[in-house]
């Protein structure tokens, strides 16, 4: 029995460090002093665990899911699908990935929210499924539209899904934001520019594809997401062992 | 060039933005989308244990109060044993061990009722004192901050506790130390966060 051990450390050089002045709400809330770093614990190496029980079919299909009868969300129809791996290329299965965003003219239904294009009254806006066996997602949704946001005087976030993905434990949980190819107002958007690496932001860019698409009804993207990957325990006499 | 070693890399963090709530608490957001939202029941009705309540607010670097706070907590049962295949034991029918709150649009304040942790296995020897780990998001927050909930009272686990005790500054360990009091029957901890500057509390690279 190959017992899973504790997650390779995260690599803090690829995620936006706390403090990012161009966002500017990072400043006050980003922590001055060094995080303290900890090896795994059976605290950090167990998280909550999900099953279908705990969410409806339904509830992955958002052009839908808040509809009145017979009606359906205004937009581009797409369906959003990837796959969710650790860095080891291994599939994640049975894990819940949650997702939020604006309606097709940028809305969010939010009582915060008072930006002036309409909400749409067949939309509300988050979805939520469960990995299958080979980790798999698949949600159904429309794409979202630009909005704009009090940063700078004329800061528009570009077109993006909010994505909240467990893992298998609860060092793995992650908050995320899924952009669409070919955006022009991603290389624009101090969001995204908190990530240093230029490939990593690429990593948050669903491709176009076309190969999923359902002719004459709904166009596809794939955003595949990885979670941390984990030792393998390959020899038994480790200095410290749980 | 050596081979190359091929591993993935993790996808990068992003804020959750202002209305996290819609995804993770669309009730709060002001609609009812979900015949069930997840996370409102930490223990299950089964849960042994001392019945408490935590609260608090998260403080940014100026001194006020932040009033778009997803906190997510998970924790152990009263045995010490969390409900996932890969600690050894049981727990209770129904005890999940995670929850989730936000804190109020208007003052901030946050809470949750569950029971107390059991002391839990530690890394490499001994136990680890009774904890909560708390995920902070936010509007703000690039990636989600990991913290721990200790109880003040738990004093002599406390001082033994292996991760307390990887904080070289006694001061910032209170930091991480829940207050108890009693209010109309009820045990209440007190567990305020403060993002930055005097007194901030510890956050963990886990």
């Amino acid at each position: 029995m190959n017992k899973p051990g504790e997650f390779y450390q995260r690599d803090r050089e690829w995620h936006p460090p706390a403090y990012t002045k161009d966002y500017k709400t990072s400043v006050a809330r980003s922590p001055q002093y060094s995080l303290i770093s900890l090896q795994n614990s059976v605290s950090e190496i167990t998280g909550p665990v999900f099953g279908h029980n705990d969410v409806d079919p339904l509830d992955a299909d958002l052009i839908y899911n808040y509809a009145q009868p017979g009606e359906s969300a205004i937009g581009e129809r797409i369906i959003l699908h990837g796959r969710v791996l650790d860095e080891n290329g291994r599939p994640v299965p049975n894990t819940l990935v949650e997702m939020w965003q604006a309606n097709a003219g940028g809305r969010y239904r939010h009582k915060k929210d008072t930006y002036l294009a309409p909400i749409d009254p067949n939309f509300g806006g988050c979805g939520r499924t469960i990995t299958d066996q080979d980790g798999y997602y698949y949600f159904r949704t429309v794409k979202p539209g630009a909005y704009p946001w009090r940063n700078w005087v004329n800061s528009w976030r570009p077109a993006h899904i909010h994505m909240s993905i467990f893992g298998s434990g609860f060092a793995q949980r992650l908050i995320t934001q899924c952009y669409f190819e070919g955006d022009p107002l991603i290389p624009k958007c101090p969001i995204v520019n908190t990530i240093p690496d230029p490939n990593a932001i690429e990593q948050l860019v669903a491709a176009l594809d076309m190969n999923s698409t359902i002719p004459l009804d709904t166009i596809a993207y794939k955003f595949d997401i990885i979670l941390r990957g984990r030792r393998s325990t390959l020899f038994e006499n480790r200095l410290e062992g749980n | 060039m050596p081979q190359e070693l091929n591993y993935l890399k993790e996808t990068p963090s992003q804020t959750a933005g202002p209305y996290v709530h819609i995804g993770l608490a669309p009730g709060a957001a002001g609609f009812d989308i979900y015949t069930r939202e997840l996370g409102w029941d930490i223990t299950g009705p089964n849960a042994k244990g001392e019945r408490i309540r935590i609260e608090g607010v998260v403080i940014d670097g100026t001194g006020s109060p932040i009033k778009d706070v997803l906190l997510e907590a998970w924790q152990a049962n009263a045995d010490g044993v969390y409900a996932h295949p890969e600690d050894e034991g049981d727990v209770e029918d129904g005890f999940r061990g995670w929850g989730r709150v936000i804190t109020d649009f208007e003052t901030g304040e946050w809470a949750f009722d569950t029971v107390k942790p059991g002391r839990t296995r530690a890394r490499s020897v001994g136990q680890q004192a009774p904890h909560i780990n708390l995920w902070v998001v936010a509007r703000g927050i690039n990636v989600g901050l990991n913290t721990r909930i200790y109880f003040e009272d738990e004093v002599e686990a406390n001082a033994e506790d292996p991760v307390l005790n990887v904080i070289e500054w006694e001061r910032r360990r209170a930091t991480l130390l829940a207050k108890r009091s009693e209010r109309d029957g009820q045990i209440i901890y007190r567990f305020d966060i403060k993002l930055q500057g005097e007194d901030e509390t510890v956050f963990f690279d886990v």
